[in-house]
C-alpha cells in the first residue's frame, strides 16, 4: 500500500511540474495571436460566398473551411465559422456528456445498489464514484492522446498507428474550446474530449457488476486502473481511433471494415467479457447457491434504471458528435428498442412464471439499450423494433437459463445483459444497418475501404465476427493476466469475517441505513 | 392485568385497530415483524433464481388491559383479524406484573 501511495504522490507531483514548466505562459499566447490573425484578413478578404458557405456548413454538420473556386482549401482565407465550435452541436455535446455521467452516478450506482444485499449497498457505490475519478486521471494525463491523439499526416509517431494514438495531447495539451477537425467540424475539443471520458468511466464501471459483494476495494482499483490501458484504451482506438484498426465508417485503410456507434464493442462487451472472466476467477459470493440473496432494494434499482434509461440518450444520440439528422435517428431508434425490450422481458416471465417482475422491466430496458448501442446511428426504426424483441429474449436467456446451467456467479449479471447484449448487438448491427439512415456509410472513406460495398454485399456481419472475436479475445486473455497479477500483487478477496460483515462496514467504515 | 400479542396480516391492522376503539380499548403498540409458523414462507424469483423467503412479514400488536377485559380484546381481536385461511396469524397472553405512567408515576391499573 505504501507505494501505491508514493506512486500517486509521484503522479500528481509530475503533472503540477508538467503544467508549470511544459505548458506555454498564457500571456505570451494572447500577446502572440492577434497580429497572426491580422495578417492572415490583410491576405485575403473572405468573399460573401465564402461566409455563406460556413454558416451552411454548421447547418449541415461540415467541414467550414473556405474553398476557392475550385473547391480546394483557399489558402489564407479565414471566415468567423472556422476554429470555432457551433453553439448548437456544441451545447447537445455538453448536454450529452453530463447524462453519460448522469448514467453512472448516480444511474449505475443505484441500479447496482439496489440489486446487491443491504450490508453491501455502499460498496457499489463507492465503486461508482471511484472509477469517475480515477479514470478522469488517467483520461487525463494520458487516457486521451492514447484513444485521440492523431498522428501527424507525414507518417505515424509509433509502430503500431492501428492500435494507439499519437503521444501530443499528453496531460490534455492543445486540447481547447476549437474544435479537432479530425473527429468533429463543430464540437470543441475539450467538450469531445470530457464527452469520451464519459465512456471510459462507465465501462469498468460496469464489471463491478460481475464482481459485487465480493472483491477487495483495493484489487477492484488496480485491475481497473491496469485494465484501461491493457483493454480499454487500445480497444476505443481501435473502434472510433481516426485510423483504428476497426473504424470501419471513418478509417480510410482500417483492415476490419467494422461499424459500432456508441460502444458495443469498446463498452459492453469488453466489460461484459472481463467481468464473467475475473467473476470465474473470484469465484462465487460466500454461501451463494445455499443461502438467498435477494436484492435489499427494487425500489432503488427501479430508480436507476430510470435514471440509465434517460442517460443512455447522451450515450447514443451524442454519439453522433452533433444534433444532426443521425442524432435524431438515434434517439428514436433507442426509445424504440428500450421500450420494447422492457415490455418483452417482463412478458416472457408472465408467460413462464406467472408474475412479470420489476427486475423483469429494468432488466429488460437495459437490455434493450445495451443491444441498439452499436447500432442505433445506422438502423430504421423497424430494425429497433426487431432489436428490442431480441433484447428481451436473448440476454434473459443468459441470465436465467445458462447462468443455472453453468453455476457461474455473475452476481448482477453484467455478463448475461452486456456481455450478451453487446455481442448481439454488433451482430445484429452487421444485419441491419442501412446508409438511407447514415450517408457515413458510403461516405468518402467507406468508399476508400471498401464498406460500401461490404455493405451492399450484406456481409457486414462478416466484418462484425471479425471485430467481436477481436474484443473477446482481448478482453478474456488481458483480463486473466491482470486478475492474476492483482492477484499476487494485493490479493483479490477479502477475510471470510468481512464478506460476511459486509463490504461497507469493513472496507469504507459506513453504513448504508442507519436508524437513528 | 395481561398482556395480548397479537401477529396478524399487515392488511388487517386498520380494521383491527378500528374495532378495538369501537369496543372502547384505547392504547396499543404495533410493530413490524417477520416469522413463521405453519404457513412457511413463500418464494421470490428473481431473474430466473427462486429465493425460499422464510420469515413472512407480518404486523405485531400489543395490547395490555385489565383482567376482566381479557376476553373483550382477544375476541375482538381474533374476530376482526380473521380471513379463515392460512396465515391468520396467532394471540399470546400473558400477565403483567406492573405498569408504571412515566409522566406521573402512578402504578398498576391506575396507570393503563
Amino acid at each position: 500500500m505504501r507505494y501505491v501511495r508514493k506512486l500517486g504522490f509521484l503522479v500528481l507531483f509530475l503533472s503540477v511540474f508538467h503544467t508549470l514548466w511544459l505548458a506555454p505562459p498564457l500571456t505570451g499566447q494572447e500577446a502572440a495571436s492577434p497580429p497572426a490573425t491580422t495578417e492572415v484578413s490583410a491576405a485575403a478578404e473572405a468573399t460573401l460566398e465564402q461566409r455563406v458557405a460556413g454558416l451552411e456548413a454548421y447547418i449541415g454538420n461540415g467541414d467550414p473551411t473556405a474553398k476557392g473556386a475550385d473547391g480546394q482549401p483557399a489558402a489564407g482565407v479565414t471566415t468567423a465559422t472556422m476554429g470555432v465550435a457551433g453553439p448548437g452541436h456544441n451545447a447537445w455535446l455538453m448536454t450529452s456528456a453530463a447524462l453519460v455521467l448522469f448514467m453512472t452516478l448516480p444511474g449505475l450506482a443505484l441500479f447496482y445498489g439496489g440489486l446487491v444485499r443491504k450490508k453491501n449497498v455502499l460498496s457499489v457505490i463507492a465503486q461508482c464514484f471511484a472509477c469517475a475519478g480515477m479514470v478522469t486521471i488517467l483520461w487525463v494525463i494520458c487516457g486521451y492522446t492514447i484513444v485521440f491523439g492523431e498522428h501527424p499526416a507525414d507518417g505515424p509517431t509509433n509502430a503500431f498507428p492501428w492500435l494507439i494514438g499519437d503521444m501530443k495531447h499528453l496531460f490534455m495539451d492543445g486540447v481547447t474550446s476549437a474544435p479537432d477537425t479530425s473527429y468533429c467540424y463543430w464540437i470543441s475539443e475539450n467538450v469531445f474530449a470530457m464527452f469520451q471520458m464519459m465512456f471510459a468511466i462507465i465501462t469498468p464501471a460496469l464489471i463491478v457488476g460481475a464482481i459485487a459483494e465480493r472483491m477487495k476495494f483495493s484489487a477492484i482499483m488496480l485491475f481497473i486502473a491496469i485494465w484501461m490501458f491493457v483493454v480499454y484504451f487500445p480497444l476505443a482506438h481501435m473502434v472510433w481511433g481516426f485510423d483504428g484498426l476497426m473504424n470501419g465508417v471513418w478509417n480510410g485503410s482500417a483492415q476490419i471494415k467494422a461499424i459500432d456507434f456508441a460502444g458495443g464493442t469498446v463498452v459492453h462487451m469488453s466489460s461484459g467479457w472481463s467481468a464473467l472472466v475475473l467473476c470465474l476467477i473470484l469465484g462465487p459470493r460466500k454461501g451463494f447457491g445455499k443461502t438467498a440473496m435477494p436484492p435489499h432494494s427494487m425500489v432503488l434499482c427501479a430508480i436507476g434504471t430510470g435514471m440509465l434509461w434517460v442517460g443512455w440518450y447522451g450515450f447514443n444520440a451524442g454519439s453522433a458528435l452533433a444534433a444532426d439528422g443521425v442524432a435524431a435517428n438515434a434517439f428514436t431508434t433507442t426509445t424504440v428498442a428500450a421500450a420494447v425490450a422492457s415490455f418483452v422481458w417482463p412478458l416472457i416471465e408472465y408467460i413462464r412464471n406467472g408474475k412479470p417482475s420489476i427486475l423483469g422491466f429494468c432488466s429488460g430496458a437495459v437490455a434493450g439499450l445495451v443491444v441498439v448501442t452499436p447500432a442505433c446511428g445506422f438502423i430504421t426504426i423497424k430494425g429497433a423494433l426487431i432489436i428490442g424483441v431480441a433484447a428481451g429474449v436473448v440476454p434473459y436467456l443468459f441470465c436465467t437459463v445458462v447462468k443455472k446451467a453453468f453455476k457461474y456467479d455473475d452476481a448482477l449479471d453484467t455478463f448475461g445483459v452486456h456481455a450478451a447484449g453487446g455481442t448481439l448487438g454488433a451482430l445484429l448491427t452487421g444485419c441491419l444497418a442501412t446508409s438511407s439512415v447514415n450517408p457515413n456509410l458510403v461516405g468518402a472513406y467507406a468508399q476508400q475501404n471498401g464498406l460500401d460495398k461490404i455493405l451492399a454485399d450484406g456481409t457486414l456481419w462478416i466484418e462484425q465476427l471479425k471485430a467481436m472475436g477481436l474484443t473477446v479475445v482481448l478482453s478474456i486473455v488481458a483480463t486473466v493476466v491482470i486478475a492474476y497479477l492483482v492477484n499476487a500483487l494485493v490479493g483479490l478477496r477479502p477475510t471470510a469475517e468481512i464478506e460476511d460483515v459486509g463490504l461497507d462496514l469493513s472496507e469504507h467504515g459506513e453504513a448504508g441505513y442507519e436508524i437513528y | 392485568m395481561k398482556k395480548i400479542e397479537a401477529i396478524v396480516r399487515h392488511f388487517k391492522l386498520e380494521d383491527v385497530k378500528n374495532a378495538l376503539t369501537e369496543k372502547g380499548i384505547v392504547g396499543m403498540t404495533v410493530s413490524e415483524v417477520r416469522g413463521f409458523g405453519r404457513q412457511k414462507g413463500h418464494t421470490e424469483i428473481y431473474r430466473g433464481s427462486e429465493y425460499a423467503i422464510d420469515f413472512v412479514p407480518k404486523v405485531k400488536i400489543e395490547v395490555i388491559c385489565k383482567d376482566d377485559e381479557m376476553d373483550l380484546v382477544v375476541n375482538t381481536i381474533v374476530e376482526s383479524a380473521k380471513t379463515g385461511r392460512i396465515g391468520d396469524g396467532k394471540v399470546f397472553i400473558s400477565d403483567i406484573k406492573n405498569v408504571i405512567r412515566i409522566r406521573t408515576g402512578e402504578s398498576d391499573e391506575a396507570a393503563l
